[in-house]
């Protein structure tokens, strides 16, 4: 064989372990539960291999599983906003800080590798009947009876919200630390206030970040189930925890397929809105 | 004035994001018995009694070894995917790379429910091996990130100067480049230990019955209720996460900076 043809190849032969891995551990799986969506769940043995479009006609015209997907998107979509407003100003702090900008970002980015389900707990001991807060208020004489403040849909967001901050934070510093100082300096000589240079300059050029910030928070958020699990009531489920009820609980695959693909599409759909009008790209910088 | 507002705004969240954590690791010292406030003495018991729980044991055990071996295979099929990707120029990148992004941006539900069915199929049902492959899918892609961010920074003229003195590529690739490669590697598998030592969405739907990983036992624990236990743990599990990786740096620097002077 020539050099350029081995040249040629080499790159192939390093990318075929991992190509083969996403493959059979992703794609096929995928397409498979696909196919896995249109049989149904027998009440004894194997399901029942076939056509039916039963969990589908379920799964879209159920009300029951449209108000929890409403509700899931709900739920996001806050989450999502309150991470952009407290971690915006955070972001901005850090890049536009004299101090030493990478302690800062490693400081706030520390519990982010804090063990997510420790975090998730963690509220408890500080909400919960006989916590910190329920402490300090009944040490202090405000009440007398501890107040029931757990296991609702605020913890639930507060949860996700303390969960995926470090996301939102990392990327809009990565779109601010971008963009030249000058700029702005540039905008106030001309005889823009420092806020007219912030509105009109700098956050414009920092959308990119606040947009790819907020999809890792809306998509994360959409898809968990074990924060409801933990600080939400019976009646907080999400629609992840719909997936989790019908494969593990009932074990209706079947239906569990339709459900997980639902959920694939609506944030599949977000996603690809998403990649038209801002690219990839924007997405992994952060991480790098 | 402007300033000062962002300041106080910035050290408020900073706040919001620790207040939790310093109030786990305060509570895993405190002596009394319910796990809550108030504090009632400094006690180093509940650690005690984490050492000598054999359920958590058991899950420490393994967590740790799920986490070793899926850093191992995560970081070799990593660490030869962004070789490839980012020294050579091959047809297709960007189709390549968000192909092998593409577990992290598949909801995680998802690709459990997925992994779990279609596997079970081929005849692989709930076990270790279940638990292994779904952890390497899903760390793969931050090997991968991670590992690519670094290779960028390393010259390749060095391995070219290698090569024209003589070396073999086989010389070149041990003696020159793996070296250079070697704080990417460290950085891609800690990256995969740590994320699937803390994963629980996946975990949960692959783990057979019995087995428990250090989240999952948590996880367990927290149906009942919040034991004093739990917040012992809890610290163990920062000072694992957070200290080790901390640790790691400062010693790569400190090598860094031997090599250097």
């Amino acid at each position: 064989m020539s050099i350029e043809a081995r040249e040629a190849r080499q790159p192939w032969i390093l990318l075929s372990p991992a190509l083969t891995a996403v493959t059979l551990l992703l794609f096929v799986p995928l397409m498979f539960i696909v196919v896995y969506s249109f049989w149904l769940r027998s009440a004894v043995g194997a399901d029942t291999m076939g056509f039916h479009i039963d969990n589908w006609q379920r799964a879209l015209t159920d009300p029951f599983y449209r108000y929890i997907l409403w509700n899931t998107l709900k739920i996001a979509a806050i989450t999502t906003v309150l991470c952009a407003l407290l971690g915006y100003p955070a972001a901005y702090f850090i890049a536009r800080s004299r101090g030493n900008k990478l302690v800062l970002l490693v400081l706030l980015m520390l519990p982010f590798w804090i063990s997510y389900i420790i975090r998730t707990m963690s509220w408890i001991n500080i909400l919960g009947t006989s916590g910190a807060l329920n402490s300090a208020l009944m040490s202090l004489g405000i009440t007398s009876e501890p107040i029931r403040m757990l296991y609702n849909e605020y913890t639930v967001i507060l949860g996700l919200v303390h969960f995926l901050l470090p996301f939102m934070v990392l990327n809009v510093f990565v779109s601010l630390d971008g963009i030249d100082t000058n700029l702005e300096d540039a905008a106030n000589s001309l005889g823009a206030t420092k806020w007219q240079a912030f509105t009109e300059v700098t956050l414009p050029l920092s959308l990119p970040g606040l947009a790819a910030g907020a999809l890792l928070c809306f998509v994360l958020a959409a898809g968990t189930y074990i924060t409801p699990l933990i600080l939400g009531g019976p009646r907080d489920a999400m629609f992840a925890n719909l997936v989790y009820e019908a494969i593990i609980t009932q074990l209706n695959w079947p239906m569990g397929s339709a459900l997980s693909l639902l959920l694939l599409f609506v944030l599949g759909l977000l996603v690809l809105v998403y990649n038209r009008y801002l690219g990839m790209s924007q997405l992994t910088k952060g991480l790098g | 004035m402007g300033w000062q507002l962002i300041r106080l705004y910035a050290i408020l969240v900073y706040g919001f994001m620790f207040l939790p954590v310093a109030v786990v690791v305060l509570l895993s010292f405190n002596d009394s018995q319910f796990g809550a406030f108030p504090m009632t003495g400094f006690s180093l018991r509940w650690f005690e009694a984490l050492w000598n729980n054999d359920a958590i044991m058991r899950a420490f055990r393994t967590s740790i070894m799920l986490g070793l071996l899926t850093a191992v295979i995560s970081t070799t099929l990593g660490v030869l995917a962004s070789l490839a990707l980012v020294r050579y120029s091959i047809p297709g990148r960007n189709l390549i790379t968000t192909m092998l992004i593409a577990p992290i941006l598949v909801p995680e539900v998802v690709l459990a429910v997925a992994l779990l069915l279609f596997l079970n199929f081929l005849g692989i049902g709930k076990s270790f091996t279940l638990l292994l492959f779904g952890h390497v899918i899903f760390t793969l892609p931050f090997v991968i990130l991670v590992v690519q961010a670094r290779l960028v920074g390393i010259r390749r003229d060095v391995e070219e100067a290698a090569l024209s003195l003589g070396a073999s590529p086989r010389q070149t690739f041990f003696s020159i480049t793996l070296p250079l490669l070697m704080p990417a590697v460290a950085a891609g598998a800690l990256f995969a230990f740590t994320i699937s030592f803390d994963d629980i969405t996946g975990t949960l739907f692959w783990k057979p019955g019995g087995v428990e990983t250090v989240p999952t036992q948590i996880f367990a624990m927290l149906r009942h209720s919040i034991s004093p236990e739990i917040n012992a743990l809890g610290t163990v599990m920062i000072v694992l996460t957070v200290g080790l990786p901390l640790l790691g740096a400062a010693l790569a620097r400190r090598m860094a900076m031997k090599r250097g002077g």
